[in-house]
């Protein structure tokens, strides 16, 4: 049982706060997901608005890709911390399967919500 | 063919260096220098993830990029130098000012001292003062965050 998990999301621009947003309406779950944008940073406040969005955790770091600004604060910054997995390419099946597993563990949740992720790529 | 970019970009490897500079200019290295960075083979395994494939990433401490410019310049790979600093800049101007004659001012975000000069930039005033001195050695220097974006000179950046 992992108490108090929650998730953020940190992408450029408004991505994050949009992936919110939506998985809120889609889920009726709110107050789990906390936004990080990479807008007007430099390295290091990056680092310090995903620091203050994360808290004392545990939570899962939702990044939306797997390279660049966003995922190399992150992981520079919670690179040591337990309690915290860090999930890239995010999307919305994603953070929905995430809201509804919030009494797992972080590894847990975060193994569960990728796996969401990636069946919903498709070439249908 | 020489240096293609020399870019001051405090975020260092991002989207807009590898993707919204990196693909139109054709440019098959990036070379990345930062005394911080050269040292800390962890934060190296980091930017490696955000190159793509058959693009060369070489790290430098300043001191050895300095050492090294004309010998890029020389060879036939297309290079992007990157830094983060207008300091480091200034240094490397002054190692080969024919190398770094052209100066991409790309990124460098607020911290307490800057003022904003456009959205993506903000300078002290010594850092001002830093590059209009390399202006007036012969740099060229301009603001402009993707190659779509008007090259902002530095007189409109006072």
């Amino acid at each position: 049982m992992s108490e108090g998990l929650h998730g953020v999301v940190v992408c450029h621009g408004t991505v994050a706060a949009a992936l919110i947003e939506a998985t809120e309406q889609i889920s009726g779950l709110r107050g789990h997901l906390v936004a990080v944008s990479n807008a007007g940073c430099d390295r290091d406040s990056l680092e310090a608005r995903i620091d203050e969005a994360v808290g004392a955790g545990p939570a899962v770091v939702f990044v939306d890709m797997a390279s660049g600004s966003c995922l190399i604060a992150t992981l520079r910054r919670l690179r040591e911390r337990e309690g915290v997995s860090v999930v890239t390419g995010v999307n919305l099946a994603m953070l929905v399967d995430f809201v509804f597993h919030l009494s797992l563990p972080p590894a847990e949740a975060a193994d569960h919500a990728a796996a969401s992720g990636g069946k919903a790529i498709k070439l249908p | 063919m020489p240096l293609v970019l020399c870019r001051v970009d405090d975020r260092l490897i991002h989207g807009q260096v590898v993707i919204g500079w990196g693909r139109p200019l054709g440019a098959r290295r990036i070379l990345l220098v930062d005394d911080d960075v050269a040292g800390n083979t962890w934060e190296q395994d980091l930017y490696r993830m955000a190159v793509p494939d058959g693009v060369e990433l070489v790290f430098s401490d300043v001191a050895g990029a300095a050492a090294h410019l004309a010998g890029w310049q020389a060879e036939s790979v297309r290079s992007i130098l990157l830094t983060g600093r207008v300091e480091t800049v200034a240094r490397l101007f002054a190692a080969d000012p024919v190398a770094l004659h052209r100066i991409n001012l790309g990124g460098v975000h607020h911290r307490p001292g800057r003022t904003e000069r456009l959205p993506y930039l903000y300078l002290t005033d010594d850092e001002y003062r830093t590059l209009t001195t390399l202006e007036s050695e012969g740099a060229d220097v301009t603001a402009q965050d993707v190659p779509s974006a008007t090259p902002v000179g530095l007189k409109a950046l006072r």
